[in-house]
C-alpha cells in the first residue's frame, strides 16, 4: 500500500521573519489556524496577516488525531457545522490542489446495549431530517461491511447493531495540515513558527497586539486557536473559558495488509479503530480524567482500548502496538466547541473542539474566518458562542454524537 | 498510571481513584442572589492551571473518601495530599473559600513552579476558616 502514498514534498511554505505589524494575528499552527488564515485570504482577501506558532506546524493535536470525519451529529447546530466540514473536505484536495488521501470510506458507531440501539436509532432519524446520509445496520448487515467485527453472542458486550455514514472517513492529517500551509504562502500569508505567544498588549479593553518569542508584533485583530492552550492564553488576555485540558492518548501498530475496511467507533466498549493507508491498525478511546499539558497520558487507559479491540476483533491479538502518544484535547462541558468573540475587543476565539476537531477544520476555519473579518457571527458557529453558557442554550452532544471523535 | 497516597490507605494505583477536578470550589453561599453570569461561572467555569493544580480526588474502590491534591499539570509530579476542607499547602494564607464562586482564588498559576513543599505530603497545619461547604463530585 505504501506506494500509493504521494511523494513527500520539500518546501511547501516559507519562514519569514515576522514583520512590525499585520491586519490579523492567528495563534495556533494546527489546523483550525491554517484553515482560518486560508479562508481570511481567500474569501475576505485580508492577506497581510500571520499565523504564530510556538512549536513547529502541525505539532499540536492536528497530527496526533486518528483522523476522523463524520458529521452524523445529533442536534441541528452540530449537524449543521460538522456537514458543512464534510461537504467542505469532500471538494478541499481540488481546491488546495492536494491529494491528502480524504478517504470516504464510512464510519460506524456499534450499539452494545438496548440503551445504545435506542440512541442510535433516534440519531440516524435526526441525521436523516439533517441531510445527513446515515442508516441502521443490524449485526449481520455489520458483519457485511465489517468481515474482522466479532457478532457473537458470547462476548462482554455483543455488537447490537450499528449506526453508518458511508460518506465519512478518514483523511492523512499532516498532509491537510501541509495543504492549507502552502495555500496560505502563496496567498502571502505569513507562517512563522518557533513564535511562542507571551502576552498582550491592549489599548484599554481592545487589543492590538502581541508579544511573543520573537518580539512584539502590533495587529488589529487577534484569532486565537490554540486548542490544548487556549486557557492559557485567554488568562494572559484577562478572560476565562469555560474549558479543561485533558490528555487523549492514540496508537498505531505495525504495518498490515489491508484488513479493516472501514471505521469502527464503539463508545460503549471505548475504542475506536481504522486502517491508514500503509496499513497500522490506528485505535483511540477517551480522555484520562485528570486534567493535563504533559502531551501524554496513563498506561491503563491503553491498556483498556486494546481490550476492547482484541474483544471486538479477535485477529488484532496478534497484532503489535508499535508507538502510543498523547494531545492536549480542550474539553467543555457540553462537548461542542466554542467560537465568537471574547469579553476583550478585537480578540476572537475558536477552541473548545476537544477531541474531535479534526473532522471541523474547514468549517472552523470558514466560519471563524467570517467572525475575524466581519466582527459578527457566522450563520454556522453563531449558537456556538461563549454566551450559551450564561443563556443556558447548551448544545449537548455528550453520548449523544458518540463520545470522542 | 499516576501512584496516588491516599491519606487514609497508603500508595494505590490511580485507577482507584476518581477525578473530582478543581477543589476549594464552594457552594455558593447565597444562590438566590446569584446572576446568570454568576451561576454560569459556578456551573461551567473552572480553572485549567498550566502548573501547580489544587483539585480533588475520591478513592472510589478503597475507603470512599474524598482528599485533596496538589499535582503539576504538566509534569504530572503530585506536590502534597492534603484533607478535604484544608487550604491549598503552597499558599501561605488559606485559600479564600467565602462569598461567592466567581473568581477563583488560584488562577495566576502558569508555568512558573510552585514554592517548594516537599515532604508536606499529608496534612497542611492551618485547617479552613469558616464552614466548608460539601464539596461532592460535580463530574
Ligand atoms: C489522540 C487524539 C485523537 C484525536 N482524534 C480525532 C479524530 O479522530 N477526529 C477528530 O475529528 N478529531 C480528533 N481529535 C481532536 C483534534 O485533533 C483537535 O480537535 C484539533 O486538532 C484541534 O484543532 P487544531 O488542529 O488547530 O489544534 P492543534 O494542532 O493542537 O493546534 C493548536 C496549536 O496552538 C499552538 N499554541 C499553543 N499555545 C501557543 C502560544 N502561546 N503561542 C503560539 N502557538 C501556541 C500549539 O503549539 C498548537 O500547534 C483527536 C485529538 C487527539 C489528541
Ligand atoms: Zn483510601
Amino acid at each position: 500500500m505504501a506506494d500509493l502514498l504521494p511523494e513527500h514534498p520539500e518546501f511547501l511554505w516559507h519562514n519569514p521573519e515576522p514583520k512590525k505589524s499585520y491586519d490579523a494575528v492567528i495563534v495556533g499552527g494546527g489546523g483550525h489556524g491554517l484553515a482560518t488564515a486560508y479562508y481570511l485570504a481567500k474569501n475576505f482577501g485580508l492577506t497581510n496577516i500571520a499565523v504564530l506558532e510556538k512549536g513547529w506546524l502541525a505539532g499540536g493535536n492536528m497530527a496526533r488525531n486518528t483522523t476522523i470525519i463524520r458529521s452524523n451529529y445529533l442536534w441541528d447546530e452540530s449537524a449543521a457545522i460538522y456537514e458543512h466540514a464534510l461537504k467542505l473536505w469532500e471538494i478541499l484536495p481540488e481546491e488546495l490542489d492536494y491529494d491528502f488521501l480524504f478517504s470516504q470510506r464510512g464510519v460506524m458507531n456499534l450499539a452494545h446495549t438496548l440503551g445504545d440501539v435506542r440512541e442510535s436509532m433516534r440519531r440516524v432519524g435526526a441525521n436523516k431530517l439533517n441531510g445527513v446520509d446515515a442508516e441502521w445496520l443490524d449485526p449481520q448487515q455489520v458483519k457485511e461491511l465489517c468481515p474482522i467485527l466479532n457478532i457473537s453472542d458470547n462476548i462482554r458486550y455483543p455488537v447490537m447493531g450499528a449506526t453508518y455514514q458511508p460518506r465519512a472517513g478518514i483523511a492523512k492529517h499532516d498532509h491537510v495540515a501541509w495543504a492549507f500551509a502552502r495555500k496560505c504562502d502563496e496567498l502571502g500569508v505569513d507562517i512563522i513558527q518557533n513564535c511562542e505567544v507571551t502576552g498582550f498588549l491592549k489599548d484599554g479593553n481592545r487589543v492590538v497586539g502581541v508579544q511573543t518569542t520573537q518580539g512584539t508584533i502590533h495587529t488589529e485583530k487577534v484569532g486565537l486557536c490554540a486548542a490544548g492552550h487556549s486557557s492559557v492564553l485567554a488568562e494572559m488576555a484577562g478572560f476565562r473559558l469555560p474549558i479543561q485540558s485533558h490528555p487523549l492518548q492514540a496508537l498505531v501498530s505495525e504495518l498490515h495488509e489491508p484488513v479493516h475496511p472501514t471505521v469502527v467507533m464503539s463508545n460503549h466498549v471505548h475504542v475506536y479503530v481504522s486502517q491508514a493507508h500503509k496499513g497500522e491498525l490506528v485505535m483511540g478511546a477517551g480522555v484520562d480524567s485528570y486534567n493535563g499539558y504533559g502531551q501524554r497520558g496513563s498506561f491503563h487507559v491503553i491498556e483498556h482500548q486494546m481490550a476492547a479491540a482484541v474483544e471486538l476483533f479477535p485477529i488484532f491479538a496478534r497484532a503489535h502496538v508499535l508507538r502510543t502518544w498523547g494531545g492536549i484535547v480542550d474539553t467543555t462541558l457540553d462537548a461542542s466547541p466554542i467560537m465568537g468573540t471574547t469579553p476583550v475587543d478585537n480578540m476572537f476565539v475558536n477552541c473548545g473542539w476537544g477531541t474531535g476537531g479534526f473532522k471541523g477544520t474547514p468549517a472552523a476555519g470558514l466560519t471563524f474566518a467570517h467572525t475575524i473579518a466581519t466582527g459578527t457571527p457566522h450563520e454556522l458557529n453563531k449558537p456556538f458562542a461563549l454566551e450559551r453558557f450564561e443563556t443556558g442554550a447548551l448544545i449537548d452532544e455528550h453520548g449523544a454524537a458518540a463520545v470522542a471523535h | 498510571m499516576l501512584l496516588i497516597s491516599c491519606p487514609n490507605c497508603g500508595s494505590r494505583d490511580e485507577t482507584e481513584f476518581h477525578y473530582g477536578g478543581q477543589a476549594h470550589v464552594p457552594y455558593p453561599e447565597n444562590p438566590n442572589e446569584l446572576d446568570d453570569r454568576q451561576w454560569a461561572e459556578f456551573l461551567f467555569y473552572r480553572d485549567n492551571t498550566k502548573g501547580a493544580f489544587a483539585e480533588r480526588w475520591l478513592h472510589s474502590t478503597g475507603c470512599r473518601q474524598w482528599f485533596n491534591m496538589l499535582r503539576d499539570t504538566v509534569t504530572y509530579e503530585i506536590q502534597a495530599v492534603y484533607p478535604m476542607g484544608a487550604a491549598r499547602p503552597d499558599k501561605a494564607a488559606p485559600a479564600p473559600e467565602s462569598g461567592t464562586a466567581s473568581t477563583a482564588p488560584d488562577s495566576t498559576t502558569t508555568g512558573t513552579a510552585a514554592p517548594d513543599i516537599s515532604g508536606t505530603s499529608t496534612a497542611p497545619a492551618t485547617p479552613a476558616a469558616g464552614t466548608i461547604a460539601p464539596e461532592g463530585a460535580t463530574k
